[in-house]
């Protein structure tokens, strides 16, 4: 499996190819875990998209399914380590909230050690919404396995049946006899205890959580706002590194010719490095690497496919290939029979980059035969994976360590430079440091892919939807089925949302916060609009009628009441839109207020009401920090965003042409968190950005009456579809 | 290469370097100072903002020799020890960040707006914020900081 191409609609089939085993072995480890209890996280395999383990032969070693440690000192510090990475969306601060509370113990005595493939077992990467809603549930129920066994311990220790024992913040003491206590790390200390969890010890009720539902400070503030909080590109092994560039194609299929590298290597301290069709310039300081770069003369043969921006949607639809059925019920042509008119609507979406602010970043060190590599990444498994097969080196002689990652949005899966700046570091063998410039950065992002949605559907005369025909090219299947009461209906799509350069795409294409998800909602979202407004009916109205999903009534109910929504058939002069979605298993219903400048085509969203339900909600201000950062990010591919390109070159290389959104883009935010303790934690940090697009789209058919068929709606378009 | 002088963070610092470095990488590869970030090195993101004789200035566009004879402050000078600066400190609280890379420069940013005009307004900080950028899309917390260090500085906090 290539580790660009997760997709996590199909989270049960990720196996990583080679082998991975686990660390026994480890100084570090082993001194930390000395003593105490040792709980070894076991889960299915096919419930949390974990893969099996090996060790090699002959080797004692853990149970081959392990997912994570806990490990609680003798001094009471509890431990967790695990494979996930922290990007900014808050993680290292909400799992230890888990823990702490099934363990019943202060949280501010839990550490978290995430994303260093030494210390941490096995994690298939950090996206998709997944780290609270599928690695949660494997957290808790381990803590839950390591507090019987404490329990036991204790019942030992105190000469007190494990019924009668209370714990609270690590002491455990003897409920018929309050003066009989003993602390977790009393229980552990000098023991090593090491037991494999069953699973079987029942979980903490949801209304008897203390620290669950609490907004906990993050963890990572202090650091952060001091400029202490480390990043791959910071990290400054024993010795220091070399930086490297490395020489680019002018676009993507261009094959290299000759090379003239003499003058790069007249610059004092500059190496130059050829190694197959990796050629680099090296130098301690970094501007003087992009000196040496600038002076390195190469020819390239171009291979670029027929195909821009202008084209590309006549090119998806002759190459995207025969659709799938992903959901359909009833019978299109019975539909077709019922409805007044079949409303047709097609609607575009551009490709869009994940412009985090940190590059792509690595630094790769070699001691004694054995690699380390400090990587910005959201997969450093997968990562470390990559390096063994690049490197040709085993298991144990790499190690991946993620330090914070200067945000991702899933463009951080595919981690190039960790391999360059490895490969280069054995090279040389000095320690290498590859920092992508931000041309680099457009060049080899792994684009969110344009797309095409074509919808026939239509209501009967009592204003009910009994239609819905739907294809999507290129957006792939993830918030493409639709949620409404529609007898008859049929969703299909070709072409995903990740994929390697080939036919379709000139470059590659990945993950883009909620994949595809906001292409479907603008489809979909739209349309739905369309047949509101043709019937008069107001969008909140139209909505509400025809939807029977409780949790989907429930948000939508909510929005328009934040909001003070007052019904009105659109175009209503207001400017007011309502969108909504369900990704990552959690519900969301958008409704933005806008204004357009009529001369300019300009949109200026003003407000945005967000309610949303997402089962427990872990920690209440985070969730909010992702729906502000959510619909705040999705500002630019709504209304700016769009990667230009000709053939296989990238046209974007800076923010200058790339527009992000600022501070003065940004709308009044209001958010709705909906209590729902029945339904288990869902995913967070992409469901607000899905609807976005489609709410502002509906909010400009409000204001000004021009229906928008495709994102980003820049003044242009907008001002286009203004006069049509 | 020539010898340029300047006070960093309150120290006198003396390098012989090539005077067209960028301050940037200067201050991160030859100074380890690596709380100033390179998002873009082009000016237009933020990201390596520091403070030059009290203006925000971008590092990865100003030469080192430009620096020469003056006062240089970057987000490692700010905090007095533990104590953070208001500015630090309102970030803290308002959670004003989230992957954290664009903070250092949009803290010294901020700094360089309520230096200015201690009694900035919301529309004065969007404007002179406009140009920074983060991608996590913390604006609205970045806002409410900034405005509280305001006022926490007009109360001689420092």
């Amino acid at each position: 499996m290539n580790f660009e191409d997760h997709d996590l609609e199909r989270d049960e089939e990720l196996v990583v190819d080679g082998p991975t085993t686990f660390p026994v072995d480890r100084r570090e480890f082993v001194k930390l875990t000395a003593t105490g209890l040792l709980v070894l996280f076991a889960v299915d395999p096919t419930s949390a998209g974990q893969e099996t383990t090996r060790l090699p032969s002959g080797r004692q070693g853990y149970p081959t399914d392990v997912n994570a440690y806990l490990h609680i000192g003798s001094d009471g510090k509890v431990t967790c380590f695990v494979g996930k990475i922290e990007m900014g969306q808050g993680v290292m601060s909400s799992l230890p909230q888990l823990l702490a509370e099934e363990l019943d113990v202060p949280l501010a005595s839990v550490d978290i050690v995430m994303g260093d493939t030494d210390l941490c077992p096995w994690d298939m990467g950090t996206f998709g919404s997944l780290s609270i809603r599928q690695f949660g549930p494997v957290l808790r129920q381990a803590t839950a396995d390591a507090r019987a066994v404490l329990l036991q311990l204790a019942s030992e220790r105190l000469q007190a049946p494990v019924d009668r024992l209370e714990v609270k913040a690590g002491v455990v003491s003897d409920g018929a006899d309050p003066k009989k206590t003993v602390t977790y790390g009393q229980l552990t200390e000098g023991k090593r205890i090491e037991r494999k969890l069953e699973g079987k010890a029942p979980l903490k009720p949801v209304k008897a959580f203390t620290i669950v539902g609490t907004s906990a400070r993050r963890r990572d503030g202090v650091e952060k706002v001091t400029g202490k909080a480390q990043y791959a590109g910071d990290v400054v092994p024993p010795g220091g590194a070399l930086h490297a560039r490395v020489l680019r194609p002018p676009a993507h299929g261009a094959v290299i010719g000759q090379v003239d590298t003499t003058a790069a290597e007249k610059l004092p301290g500059v190496k130059v490095v050829r190694d197959g069709d990796l050629i680099a310039v090296l130098h301690e300081h970094r501007d003087e690497a992009d000196k040496a770069l600038a002076l390195v003369k190469a020819e390239w043969t171009r291979h670029d496919p027929p195909v821009d921006d202008k084209t590309m949607y006549d090119h998806f639809l002759k190459t995207a290939g025969p659709a799938t059925t992903a959901a359909e019920g009833g019978s299109l042509a019975e539909g077709e029979k019922l409805v007044t008119e079949v409303v047709e609507g097609t609607y575009y979406d551009s490709y869009v980059a994940h412009a985090p602010m940190e590059p792509h970043s690595a630094v790769a060190a070699v001691e004694a035969g054995k690699v380390t590599v400090w990587v910005g990444t959201q997969t450093p498994f997968p990562v470390k994976n990559q390096l063994m097969q690049a490197l040709k080196l085993a298991a144990d002689k790499v190690r991946v360590i993620t330090p914070y990652v200067g945000g991702g949005f899933g463009g951080k899966s595919a981690s190039r430079q960790a391999i360059e700046a490895a490969r280069l570091a054995t090279l040389t063998g000095k320690p290498v440091r590859v920092v992508f410039s931000r041309e680099e950065e457009f060049f080899y992002d792994t684009f969110r892919p344009a797309s095409i949605v074509k919808i026939r559907a239509g209501v009967t005369a009592s204003k009910a939807l009994a239609l819905w025909d739907y294809k999507v090219y290129c957006a792939g299947e993830r918030g493409a089925a639709q949620f409404y009461n529609i007898p008859n209906h049929r969703t299909a799509w070709t072409g995903g949302w990740s994929g390697s350069s080939g036919a379709l795409h000139p470059f590659a294409v990945g993950p883009w916060r909620a994949p595809g998800a906001s292409s479907n909602a603008f489809g979909r979202e739209s349309h739905i609009d369309v047949l509101a407004a043709k019937a008069a009916v107001d969008p909140v109205e139209f909505r509400l009628k025809n939807l029977a999903d409780p949790r989907m009534l429930r948000v939508l109910n909510a929005a328009a009441k934040k909001f003070a929504w007052t019904p009105k058939p659109a175009p209503s002069g207001r400017g007011v839109g309502v969108a909504l979605g369900v990704d990552a298993g959690t519900y969301v219903a958008l409704i933005a207020e806008v204004a357009v400048e009529k001369t300019t085509g300009k949109v200026r969203v003003r407000r945005v009401v967000c309610a949303q339900e997402m089962g427990v909600v872990v920690n209440p201000e985070g969730a909010l920090q992702q729906i502000e950062g959510s619909i705040t990010m999705g500002l630019g591919y709504t209304l700016s965003e769009e990667v230009h390109f000709k053939g296989g070159e990238v046209l974007e290389h800076n923010f200058d042409t790339y527009e992000l959104p600022r501070f003065s883009w940004v709308p009044t935010i209001e958010a709705v968190l909906l209590d729902a303790p029945d339904i288990p934690a869902q995913g967070g940090g992409e469901p607000a950005i899905v609807p976005l697009g489609a709410a502002v789209a509906n909010a400009i058919f409000d204001a000004v009456g021009a229906r928008m068929d495709r994102m980003p709606m820049t003044p242009e378009r907008v001002k286009a579809a203004m006069k049509r | 290469m020539r010898a340029v002088s300047f006070t960093l963070n309150g120290k006198p610092t003396r390098l012989t370097v090539d005077e067209t470095r960028p301050l940037l990488w200067v201050l991160r590869d030859d100074l380890n100072l690596s709380g100033t970030k390179f998002g873009c090195g082009e000016a237009v993101c933020g990201a390596c903002t520091v403070i030059v004789n009290n203006q925000a200035v971008r590092s990865c566009a100003t030469p080192i020799g430009d620096v020469d004879g003056k006062q240089v402050l970057t987000i490692e000078g700010l905090a007095k020890g533990d104590r953070l600066h208001p500015i630090q400190q309102a970030f803290v609280d308002h959670v004003a960040y989230q992957c954290g890379y664009c903070t250092p420069g949009m803290i010294m940013g901020a700094y360089a707006i309520l230096l200015k005009n201690p009694k900035a307004t919301r529309a004065d900080i969007v404007r002179e914020l406009d140009s920074h950028l983060c991608r996590c899309g913390a604006h609205v917390r970045i806002l409410k900081a900034v405005e509280t260090a305001a006022t926490a500085m007009k109360g001689g906090a420092r």
